[in-house]
């Protein structure tokens, strides 16, 4: 037992200091994974948490990294969505063409916002990206000329290479996933650059980052325009998958919903999002399942209470996020290593946490 | 070009519904200030409020008891909160965006079960005082819409001398000056922690009863009244009661006249446009005050 327990940490110790090596297996893991379940329901699902974690990825690094928050975020979600639907089903362009467009579009939109937006402060920041985000949304309900207004819009095509169409669940798994994965992959590539680090230090300290030649206003424009095109990328691919749109899936309660996904995952990590997703995609679901079988007769109400009780829950005893507080924790139950240099993967020393006294605000990795 | 009679009824209704943002905003404002963090729940204190005082009023009991048996209760709620979640959240290290989301998430369990008791109808209380409606050059005021606007005044003015003259007020005031030197006072900022919730609390709870007779409360009425008195706490600074005031009479106002001049579904758009380049044009906020922050 003994040699399993320390052959488990040693692996698990390479896996969570190698990040190229974690992604490789998750990469490996989702791509068996349809193997082993046969349900299009649970294909749903799954192309549901790529999709979210695609936009809390972006999100990640604009709020963890950078530290600047965003309230408004579901508003690039949209603009990516209705661009690739409008684009393709009213003016018949290519989805992919369509999808490059609206990326293109939302990043402008990102850009023009952006540059008054950012020089503002922690909550008055937040206030001017919420109230973006509204602006954004009452523009989708009200111009139905174009976006068909509250009842939303259909006939968006699916995704197709050549005569292969992305029709089916499963296939859009797959391709959804690629997306999934590229976009991690990518986040990581920024974050542990120079771009990365020098992020980092604007949100350890603006005026320090900017007395050692940080140039943050563009840095953070550049964060956040990189942000919004990630949540626009994903909106397309939604909008191609469900071939219907409307503006309830992009009003201030799905920028929320973003916040608590990455809050929930811990913003430390590019990995944070993927469990933040999953974890609030899969409670959700689970409750729908479960609450019924408890209480015959009642609604969702019983499931928005349970939801918030285990939101805060998490919130207080997990305050870093999920996935810092299992690493952190890992570790403990495992058996020591004698030859092993002691000291956890997760870096609690790292030279970012020491700057500011506060503990555990989720930055750094 | 509208006539002077509907400037004046969307000046009236402004006004009302911005007394009404304006207590939500002291209450945002308050919490804030004492322990830093963005009460996303405070909508659901007024609706709390609102929906115990109607059950209450059906029981028969005299409406000004029902008041306060409502207020006293939502206090209760606000300590409750402060206690189970705030508190053991901090003491574990909690940053201030995990506590905004405890407070989402607090948020969430209120209006869920308010959802289970009351169901989603809509329900009304009777004006505080029978009276005619009144008819100022050509536009109609309920005469609950003086209670809304006197109702605030008091809470501002009692708020003002509870900060100014008593003891317990310099103390929580002193916790947002300086919290360390607080502490060596012999002041426990825990304590002026649950007494800003508390505060908060029976803030936002006036504002759900005192609002009913004019406008229906429902489960759902939380949302957006948080949501709008968020916004206006920040417009008008989110560091002093006056800012807070002033910034829920302007989005009241800016409300009423664009649903007025310009086309209903913008209207929402029109208000968060403005105070966007509100906040452009002074970075902090209408009163806040240029804050320097620990680098």
């Amino acid at each position: 037992m003994e040699t399993v327990g320390l052959f488990l940490k040693r692996f698990l110790g390479l896996v969570a200091r190698n990040q190229s090596l974690a992604f490789i297996i998750f990469a490996i893991f989702i791509f068996i994974l349809p193997q082993l379940i046969a349900s299009n329901y649970y294909m749903g699902i799954m192309v549901n948490i790529a999709i979210y974690t695609i936009i809390v990825v972006g999100l990640c690094l604009l709020m963890g990294f950078a530290g600047q928050v965003s309230l408004g975020h579901a508003a690039f979600y949209g603009l990516g969505a209705y661009g690739s639907g409008i684009l393709t089903a009213t003016y018949g362009f290519s989805p992919w063409i369509a999808m490059i467009i609206a990326a293109m579009i939302t990043a402008l939109v990102a850009f023009i916002i952006g540059k008054p937006i950012l020089k503002l402060k922690e909550h008055y920041l937040a206030l001017a990206t919420l109230g973006f985000g509204i602006i954004i949304y009452i523009i989708f309900q009200e111009a139905f000329r174009h976006t068909g207004g509250p009842t939303g819009l259909s006939g968006i095509p699916n995704l197709a290479i050549g005569d292969f169409s992305f029709r089916r669940d499963r296939q859009f798994y797959y391709l959804v996933w690629t997306f999934t994965l590229l976009a991690i992959w990518l986040a990581y590539n920024i974050v542990d650059s120079r771009i990365g680090r020098a992020l980092r230090s604007i949100h350890s300290s603006e005026v320090a980052a900017a007395s050692m030649g940080v140039d943050t206003t563009k840095l953070k424009l550049q964060i956040f325009v990189v942000s919004a095109v990630y949540a626009s990328v994903a909106g397309s691919l939604f909008a191609h998958w469900a071939n219907y749109i409307n503006p309830g899936s992009f009003g201030f309660l799905a920028s929320i919903m973003f916040v608590v996904m990455a809050a929930v995952g811990g913003m430390a990590s590019i990995w944070g999002p993927v469990f933040g997703v999953t974890i609030i995609l899969v409670l959700v679901e689970a409750l729908r399942d479960i609450m019924p079988r408890f209480m015959g007769h009642a609604g969702g109400e019983y499931e928005i209470v349970v939801f918030g009780v285990i939101l805060v829950l998490v919130m207080i005893f997990m305050p870093g996020g999920v996935t810092r507080t299992v690493m952190d924790n890992l570790f403990r139950v495992l058996p020591k290593d004698k030859n092993q240099m002691s000291g956890k993967a997760n870096s609690k020393n790292s030279p970012d946490g020491t700057v500011k006294q506060a503990a555990n605000t989720g930055e750094g990795s | 070009m509208p006539e002077l009679r509907d400037i004046v009824q969307f000046f009236i209704s402004g006004m009302t519904m911005g007394g009404i943002y304006a207590l939500i905003a002291l209450g945002f404002v308050i919490i804030y200030n004492v322990t830093g963090v963005l009460n996303l729940a405070q909508g659901e204190f007024a609706m709390v409020g609102a929906l115990l005082a109607v059950s209450f009023y059906k029981t028969g009991l005299p409406y000004p008891l029902v008041i306060i048996l409502s207020v006293l209760a939502v206090v209760l709620l606000g300590v409750i909160m402060e206690r189970l979640t705030i508190n053991p959240a901090r003491s574990r290290g909690a940053s201030v965006i995990t506590l905004i989301i405890i407070t989402i998430g607090v948020g969430m369990i209120v209006r869920g079960i308010s959802l289970i008791v009351w169901g989603t109808n809509p329900y009304s209380l009777p004006p505080f005082i029978k009276a005619d409606t009144l008819h100022i050059l050509g536009a109609y005021m309920r005469p609950q819409s003086f209670w809304v606007i006197g109702l605030m005044l008091l809470c501002v003015t009692l708020l003002y001398l509870f900060l100014e003259k008593t003891m317990v007020g310099i103390a929580l005031k002193a916790c947002v000056v300086n919290r360390l030197a607080a502490m060596l006072m012999g002041i426990k900022p825990e304590r002026m922690s649950l007494l800003s919730f508390a505060l908060s609390g029976g803030l936002g709870a006036i504002a759900g009863i005192v609002m009913t007779p004019l406008i229906l409360a429902s489960y759902d009425m939380g949302l957006m009244l948080g949501l709008k008195g968020f916004v206006a706490a920040v417009a008008g600074g989110l560091t002093s009661a006056p800012g807070a005031v002033l910034g829920g009479l302007l989005v009241g106002l800016l409300e009423s006249f664009g649903a007025g001049i310009i086309s209903s579904g913008y209207k929402d758009a029109f208000a968060f446009i403005i105070l966007l380049i509100v906040l452009y044009l002074r970075p902090s906020g209408l009163f806040g005050l240029k804050g320097f922050k620990r680098v």
